[in-house]
């Protein structure tokens, strides 16, 4: 299976003749030599600011003065004033927006991605006149930078320039409506990432074994029951790989909403675009952390449901 | 089964139910960049036209023009690309050494080690925005293009160790073999002999890793402010007044910056394919 390379566990070390336990040592050593740049590296950019991050969730601090700040606690999630004001992140109602508006995108424009996708897929990989054109016709919305593609998109629902704004609803502001906007992202996005889906697809489709269609035609089994039967329980493990990481990828958007609606419109309708107004255009450095731990949790949570639940294997 | 000769009405009419599905695939993804490569051919005063005449307006450069005489997009372009070279030479690098000590070694604690390079592909950039921007302006790196590059490292690294070590895995083991016993040392081995055939994946995820760090965006918007990359003076481009949108010179800038991309990837279009699977598992 292509689509599982990085899964397949490794292939134990060639470990013909004897090995003396000071050439194993030896090679162990090598190995974290050659570790180390890249375990430095990850430090110094994932390790140091994550633990940064987190300490300033717990500090009343400001982005312009970061080292004058006090232990509050857990204050930034929640506190109430004397006077019954909710300071707390968690007791902002646009947080609750955002995080409602990220997952609608999330499950819809995942949803409809691993439909088309499963769609496209299909079709590239039945034989027929065309078929590398559009092979290759589906790389191009992937290489398309998302900033690039927002702003295509925008034109495009212009309510005075744009071919669906003007032409299709006949002049309606579709992003200006954020009821609507969140329909009008979910589209862009599934036109943007569909591609790598099917490419997933396709490479799992691609691994299946031939002659077993062929046997399954012999029984008189429907392209359907095939489809059904067969296809689709063998593509399980490409598929749960491509869909874990779909979500995690729509779990954290932030281009699409920042480009399309603006900063402030984005801070209602993607977590990332409410932790970033917070931390940045806010200074609020201590409630932007514990926006931002929050949303850590939320990922690394619903990946570890994913691996657990349906024991998807990285190796 | 042969639908062909069994039904041949059935048959034609399957195969032309396929073909338009085929055409509204096709039309489906091209079209968007189709008609902003349009756009981007047209004079601002003909964008109000209904379609049928936009398309045959006359046709200009005067977008391209503009666009590549203004300042901020030519910069934009420069820091765009010594940022993604930087930010992919390092990756690369630092990246192979891990990635032959990852699928070649055997070492107490790779496991480990592994699921960190893991987690770090997929945790999300802003959970770290708000301690690398207070990292980066103690460190005077604000609005450098090397912090900028530097930041970067947290996506372009885990995803070149993790291609790459799939890669290194399918390298047959004897090479190797061969080399140890004629007395190389292991970075002799590495250079001489798997640099060699690791060439093409160094090539696919070197330029997979490029696309990543060019389309960056969250990090680009915050950790600089005048020294801009490409994407964010696309998202920020404005014309004369603070309401007036120039689509045109927004298409051309999308499509100078796209067009590159686009190239790279239709020339490198099977090694693409095999490096995004392999490594599917990606940030």
């Amino acid at each position: 299976m292509t689509t599982n390379a990085p899964t397949t566990p490794p292939p134990a070390p060639p470990a013909r003749g004897k090995r003396t336990p000071g050439i194993e040592a030896s090679r162990a050593r090598t190995a974290i030599i050659l570790l180390l740049p890249t375990l430095i590296a990850i430090a110094l950019v994932a390790g140091f600011p994550l633990y940064r991050t987190i300490f300033f969730s717990v500090q009343e601090a400001n982005l312009t003065t970061p080292d004058q700040s006090t232990f509050i606690g857990l204050q930034n999630f929640w506190f109430t004033t004397a006077e019954g004001i909710g300071l707390g992140f968690l007791q902002d109602p646009q947080w609750w927006t955002a995080v409602r508006n990220t997952l609608i995108f999330t499950v819809f424009s995942v949803f409809l991605e691993t439909v088309f996708g499963m769609i496209i897929a299909l079709v590239v990989n039945s034989a027929f006149a065309g078929r590398s054109f559009l092979r290759t016709a589906m790389l191009i919305p992937w290489a398309i930078p998302t900033v690039v593609s927002a702003q295509m998109w925008a034109y495009m629902y212009n309510d005075s320039f744009g071919l669906i704004g003007q032409g299709l609803l006949g002049g309606q502001a579709l992003l200006a409506d954020p009821s609507k906007a969140i329909w009008a992202l979910i589209a862009v996005d599934v036109w943007k990432t569909t591609s790598f889906m099917a490419l997933l697809i396709l490479a799992g489709l691609q691994s299946l074994p031939g002659d077993m269609y062929e046997a399954a035609d012999m029984d008189g089994a429907s392209k359907w029951t095939q489809f059904w039967r067969m296809t689709l329980p063998l593509l399980r493990p490409a598929l749960l790989v491509a869909l874990v990481f779909r979500s995690l990828d729509a779990l954290r958007v932030f281009d699409i909403m920042y480009v399309m609606l603006g900063a402030n419109v984005a801070a209602s309708t993607s977590m990332t675009g409410y932790a970033r107004q917070q931390l940045i255009d806010n200074q609020l450095l201590g409630t932007g952390s514990a926006v931002s731990v929050a949303i850590f949790i939320i990922i690394m949570t619903i990946v570890v449901i994913y691996v657990t639940a349906f024991r998807v294997k990285f190796d | 089964m042969n639908l062909k000769r069994t039904n041949p009405s059935m048959y034609y009419l399957q195969r032309t139910l396929f073909y338009l599905l085929v055409l509204v695939i096709t039309a489906y993804l091209l079209f968007p960049f189709a008609w902003a490569v349009l756009t981007s051919f047209r004079r601002a005063t003909d964008l109000f036209l209904p379609p049928l005449q936009f398309m045959t307006a006359p046709t200009t450069l005067d977008n391209y023009t503009q666009v590549f005489g203004n300042p901020s997009f030519r910069r934009g372009l420069l820091f765009s690309t010594i940022v993604a070279v930087g930010a992919v030479a390092v990756s690369l690098l630092f990246g192979s050494f891990a990635a032959y000590a990852l699928g070649r070694f055997r070492f107490k604690g790779k496991q480990f080690i592994m699921y960190i390079i893991l987690a770090v592909s997929v945790f999300p950039q802003i959970a770290v925005l708000g301690g690398l921007f207070t990292l980066i302006t103690r460190f005077r790196l604000f609005d450098n293009p090397l912090g900028l590059m530097v930041s970067y490292l947290i996506f372009t690294i885990p995803f070149t160790v993790w291609v790459l070590t799939s890669f290194v895995r399918d390298i047959p083991g004897e090479l190797e073999e061969a080399a140890l016993v004629d007395g190389a040392s292991p970075l002799q081995t590495l250079f001489k002999v798997l640099f060699p055939v690791m060439m093409p994946a160094l090539v696919t995820t070197g330029l997979l890793a490029f696309i990543n760090a060019w389309n960056e965006y969250l990090f680009a918007l915050t950790f600089m402010s005048t020294n801009r990359t490409v994407p964010v003076v696309i998202a920020n481009y404005s014309g004369a007044s603070q309401f007036d949108q120039p689509w045109g010179p927004i298409m051309a800038a999308s499509i100078v910056v796209t067009i590159p991309l686009i190239t790279l990837v239709l020339i490198f279009q099977r090694n693409i394919v095999s490096g995004l699977t392999a490594g599917a598992v990606k940030g």
